[in-house]
């Protein structure tokens, strides 16, 4: 892949597959979830993950976190693989990648105060603030940099509105000072408006730490915001890749059209009516997945070839870090791409 | 053929259209520990046949309890404590539960948003759609079955005659939602009410979903109240637009002008949230704050606590629903400011 010029990624994933085993599946009870993914994250960048439910979208972020154990390809930060390392440089590691999870409700615990929350990974991590008035300084400091007053800190979650509570779950994923915090729908829970100051708040903090995201989401608008660059899952798969403007404005896989065809759009001008790709059925059993191209079962523009041969990478004549995996990409003679929704 | 393609958003002109639900002045209360609370207050809309309305807000609005206080589907502490619920000119809220289930129970349809929490796990799907028949048709189990698989091929569930046995955890999300859709339109109601019925879906399922509600307006001509918080949604589903807010509606009009030109600083708000309308990493303007509660509910406008147009008489005197114009209703003292701003 022409990423050679590049410095090196912060964070670089290659041909990384994940199986798992499912005891009672009639027939093959082998499920791919991760089948060869490529992808690599920079410094202070942020990369959008989409895909629908099912994609393998949670089991990378489970991967890259080190949650799980991959069966094949390799993980590179920094320069090291983690998988390769043992206690104090594994504990070391684990430091610089966070997460923020999707419900603010369900991920923080009822039992234990907004400041025991945020500063429990130094129990784990304890010569990275050793004295308690460290501890306390900085607890206030995030609480602050994540706009939380530091005298809530002795309040239970249930005192928190869902917008405070993922400011705390944020605090918690910065606690540790880390490069990657990979955000698993971090905004799908809340109201849209309290979804913008989080979003605001994740820029803002992007900004003035240099941190990286890896920022998984279903919804399309929200990715097209926050994202630098974006990968495109399906059935375990990342069938197409590259910068947000390139993929949202010029789709190559027939997949990435159809999802953001299929996303309500605000658009009050009223003037261009849009025609929208409907997908007939619905994403086959990972378990037994198509031959050939994986979305050939509901592409219309399958031919045979892609029942029989799966499509290599191809890079974009109009950007070659713009690759997607279709044997047909859809090709884009109109260079004004379409005219973005305003509402005022 | 594996896909087609849908024209949305295009506008439709059609014969006359016939109110079918008009609810004026509802207002549903809750019994509970800390007092009485106002969850739906003095809420009005109507909905015409063809055509759909939008109830729009976020969670804790009053846009569910409106809905269930129309369909009589209010928990025990719930009371509806004022209005009147006209449903082809009779008003529900006045019939005993037995009179409203004979009258309502073939006019009116729901669709609720949890597909796997609304359909019976212990019964098969045959037997929960073809319900709705042996109640009211009084047809024999058989003959309500032979229903059920016209119904699921109705709202395209492929191979009905086999699928028709199956119990509900035997299908996925997108088709447990066409079986509680067919359940609802099974008599051809005249009104239809969704409650997020694609909230829980991925976004080319929720596009069938929508699709399919579009062809069933066509085809009967219900009329279809849209219950949900999404914007982008409302713009390309609903004609008319009721936005809801801390129990109350605040602006109500045709979706079109209402988004092009919001009445209301809290549907400006809402609008300025969208991160589509934005340039990447630039600041979305968000709404300061979050929503009263129900206990704390300010005296005068129910937005004052955050609205950038506040005055002293907004935290003394609550702005009636008013018209601003063609078809537009507005709830605030300084909507005429809002458009200089």
């Amino acid at each position: 892949m022409p990423e050679t010029l590049l410095p090196e990624p912060l964070l670089e994933v290659r041909q990384l597959t994940k199986n798992f085993h499912v005891p009672g599946a009639k027939g093959n009870n082998t499920l791919c979830a991760l089948d060869k993914i490529d992808l690599h994250v920079g410094r202070g960048e942020t990369l959008g993950l989409v895909g629908e439910s099912g994609c393998g979208k949670s089991t990378l972020a489970r991967t890259l976190l080190m949650l799980e154990t991959p069966d094949s390809g390799s993980v590179r930060f920094d320069g090291v693989d983690p998988f390769g390392l043992k206690s104090r440089d594994l504990l070391a590691w684990r430091r610089r990648v966070q997460m923020v999870f999707q419900d603010p409700f369900a991920s923080l615990n009822a039992r234990m105060t907004a400041g025991e929350i945020v500063s429990e990974p130094w129990a784990t991590h304890r010569d990275l603030y050793p004295t308690k008035a460290a501890r306390q300084a900085r607890l206030s400091e995030l609480f602050t940099l994540v706009g939380l007053r530091p005298g809530d800190a002795g309040k239970s979650p249930q005192e928190f509105s869902g917008g405070q509570r993922q400011r705390i779950g944020i605090a918690r994923a910065l606690a540790l000072n880390p490069d990657v915090i990979v955000l698993d729908e971090p905004v799908s829970a809340l109201d849209l408006s309290v979804q913008a100051q989080v979003l605001n708040l994740l820029n803002e903090l992007q900004q003035r730490l240099g941190v990286a995201y890896i920022f998984i989401s279903h919804d399309l608008s929200v990715v097209r915001h926050v994202a630098d660059r974006v990968a495109v899952m399906y059935l375990g798969r990342i069938v197409e890749t590259g910068s947000t403007e390139e993929v949202f404005d010029r789709p190559r896989h027939p997949y990435t059209a159809a999802l953001m065809s299929a996303s309500p759009q605000l658009d009050v001008s009223g003037l261009a009516p849009r025609e929208r790709i409907i997908l007939q059925g619905e994403m086959p059993s990972p378990l037994d997945p198509p031959s050939g191209c994986r979305f050939r079962t509901r592409c219309w523009k399958a031919q045979d070839i892609c029942a029989t041969q799966a499509p290599e990478p191809r890079v974009s004549l109009t950007d070659p870090r713009h690759i997607s995996e279709c044997h047909f990409p859809l090709e884009h003679t109109d260079t004004e791409p379409e005219p973005l929704a305003h509402a005022s | 053929m594996s896909t087609i393609t849908q024209t949305v958003g295009a506008p439709d002109v059609r014969a006359e259209d016939q109110l079918v639900l008009d609810v004026n002045g509802l207002v549903v209360e809750l019994r509970t520990p800390k007092g009485t609370l106002r969850a739906v207050d003095r809420v009005s809309f109507q909905a015409f046949s063809g055509r759909t309305i939008a109830l729009l807000g976020e969670s804790g609005c009053g846009k569910s309890m409106t809905a269930k206080a129309i369909a009589g589907l209010l928990d025990p502490i719930a009371d509806v404590a004022a209005g009147q619920v006209r449903l082809n000119g009779t008003d529900l809220a006045a019939l005993t539960p037995k009179e409203r289930r004979k009258f309502a129970g073939p006019e009116l349809g729901i669709v609720f948003q949890d597909a796997l929490t609304a359909l019976n796990p212990v019964y098969t799907v045959g037997t929960q759609l073809g319900e709705a028949f042996r109640i009211h048709h009084r047809l024999s189990a058989k003959a309500a079955k032979v229903k059920a698989v016209e119904l699921m091929r109705r709202v395209g569930i492929p191979e009905p005659e086999s699928r028709v046995d199956s119990y509900p955890h035997q299908f996925s999300g997108g088709m447990r939602q066409r079986v509680l859709i067919a359940m609802a339109v099974a008599l051809n109601p005249r009104l239809l009410i969704a409650d997020e019925p694609t909230t829980a879906l991925d976004v080319t399922v929720q596009a069938q979903i929508m699709a399919l509600l579009r062809d069933l307006r066509t085809e009967t001509h219900m009329a279809v109240v849209l219950i949900t918080h999404d914007l982008a949604l409302v713009a390309e589903e609903a004609d008319t637009v009721a936005v809801m807010y801390a129990g109350k509606v605040v602006e109500t009009g045709p979706v079109r002008e209402v988004f092009a030109e919001p009445h209301h600083p809290y549907t400006r708000g809402l609008l300025d949230s969208v991160p589509a309308n934005i340039g990447r990493g630039e600041d979305l303007k968000s709404i300061a704050g979050s929503p009263p509660e129900l206990h704390n509910i300010p005296v005068g406008c129910v937005y004052q606590s955050r609205c950038p147009l506040v005055q002293d008489i907004c935290r003394t005197v609550s702005p009636p629903l008013e018209p601003s114009g063609a078809g537009r209703t507005v709830a605030c003292h300084f909507s005429k400011e809002l458009e200089n701003a």
